[in-house]
């Protein structure tokens, strides 16, 4: 598909919402096969990024570029390659995961059921595929927002505290599921304040805070004594 | 793919629907008791003010279109939804498209039983000259719907969204309430006057073109944080 790339550069980006500046000239780049770490505190400014990276929200100042290219250039068609989870699970409860699913398949020109039917076997929900996803509990939906998220196989997977209120289980699977992503090219931002599930899943750490960047380095051996350091010295 | 991503959101918008009836039950309802209200308020003895019939359908249709809109993009705020239709990769004016057929329809639906509903209750020969009616009820309703489904999309993130929606709709969609009224008066007079429905009719067509082209123009520069 066209307007794929390798690469995502996000160039002096700066955000302001009236007089609060939620990002102040942030520049990091990410490679096909990294899971980017964006730590830092509430209220630092991860899902401002994360926003600016999907398109979502626009930078006051600075550029995002996928590839060489800016999202002008590249417009609706870039996010074909974009695939974002949140907190919030994109999911309409008074639908089933069926419905989900083959809704959003639609939106980006998915109209095979074998494409729906394989996520909802990834998501272990087979057989409550057609119960409305308000009978579901919370990491049922998470599985069925994750398969949501990546439907359309994106090249830039963008994650917003992926793990709030999930078990141990839904956790480890959500966990796996990002590494393979990796192994398979793709590029993975994760927004999370959680070090204990950053730890060793990440391959890069951008720590944020106060909306600036203040390191951005290979994820250590020791994130969480690394991550008390930094937010020290900031 | 435009035309594709309009047509997805609006079936979303009408299966959600049909399996809640949230929004048409409290649309209905709603628009039944405001009638209702104005038949008991107005009607005296059979005989009625002139024109009332006119104003008491245009005003009915406007508050509960205001109450459907409303409705229709809670549901999109409810598990942040609409950030996931931002994100198809199609012209975000698509789903500004789709979600106004969804309240086009929705609004028609409800037309259905008020017009009835209001012929009966005011003795009121609505259909004497059916084409330029639904004329005029389409324009009208599609103006409407035009301004209510941008505001309605730009306010879905705020807090005070359920007092800024009015505020913000009534005094844009003023004219075609008064367009709505004058154009239906028109026809209901004891000489119907066709000129000066046809005239209301092509000035709620002009509204109509002027406030969807600004939307679709619009829509994706406001949507974006």
């Amino acid at each position: 598909m066209s307007g794929d790339f390798d690469s995502v550069r996000v160039v002096g980006v700066s955000r302001h919402f009236g007089r609060r500046r939620a990002l102040s000239t942030i520049s990091l780049t990410a490679r096909s096969g990294e899971i980017v770490g964006l730590l830092g505190p509430n209220g630092a400014g991860k899902s401002t990024l994360i926003g600016v990276l999907a398109t979502l929200v626009a930078p006051s100042s600075g550029e995002v570029r996928y590839g060489d290219r800016p999202v002008r250039e590249l417009g609706p068609e870039l996010r074909h390659h974009i695939g974002l989870l949140a907190h919030e699970l994109h999911l309409y409860p008074e639908l089933s995961a069926r419905q989900n699913l083959t809704f959003f398949a639609g939106l980006y020109g998915l109209d095979r059921q074998e494409i729906v039917d394989r996520a909802l076997e990834r998501a272990g929900i087979v057989d409550r595929a057609d119960d409305p996803l308000s009978n579901f509990s919370r990491g049922m939906r998470q599985r069925v927002a994750l398969e949501r998220a990546l439907l359309h196989r994106p090249r830039l997977v963008l994650f917003d505290e992926p793990f709030t209120g999930l078990d141990d289980q839904a956790v480890g699977l959500v966990a796996d599921r990002l590494r393979v992503l990796a192994a398979d090219g793709c590029i993975v931002f994760m927004a999370t304040h959680d070090l204990d599930l950053a730890d060793g899943l990440v391959t890069r750490v951008a720590l944020v805070r106060s909306g600036k960047l203040v390191s951005d380095e290979p994820a250590d051996a020791d994130l969480r004594a690394r991550y008390r350091e930094l937010v020290r010295q900031a | 793919m435009f035309r594709r991503v309009a047509l997805l959101v609006l079936r979303k918008d009408v299966a959600i629907e049909v399996k809640s009836l949230e929004v048409v039950s409290t649309t209905l309802f709603f628009a039944v008791s405001c009638v209702l209200v104005f038949a008991f308020a107005l009607v005296r003895d059979g005989s009625v003010v002139v024109d009332a019939a006119a104003g008491i359908l245009w005003i009915a249709i406007a508050f509960s279109g205001t109450l459907a809109l409303g409705r229709t993009f809670e549901r999109e705020r409810y598990a942040e939804t609409l950030r996931a239709l931002l994100l198809a990769p199609a012209p975000r004016a698509a789903i500004y498209v789709g979600k106004l057929l969804g309240i086009v329809l929705l609004l028609g639906v409800a037309e259905l039983m008020l017009v009835p509903l209001v012929s009966l209750l005011f003795s009121t020969p609505f259909f004497a000259r059916p084409l330029l009616f639904v004329g005029l009820l389409l324009t009208g309703t599609v103006g409407f719907a035009a301004v209510g489904t941008l505001f309605a999309a730009m306010l879905v993130r705020s807090r005070t969204r359920d007092i800024m929606l009015p505020i913000l709709l009534y005094p844009i969609t003023v004219p075609v309430i008064i367009a709505g009224v004058r154009g239906t008066a028109a026809l209901l007079a004891e000489t119907p006057d066709e000129p000066a429905a046809l005239m209301w009719i092509a000035l709620l067509a002009s509204f109509d073109v002027v406030f969807v082209t600004l939307a679709l123009w619009t829509f994706e520069p406001l949507m974006t944080e």
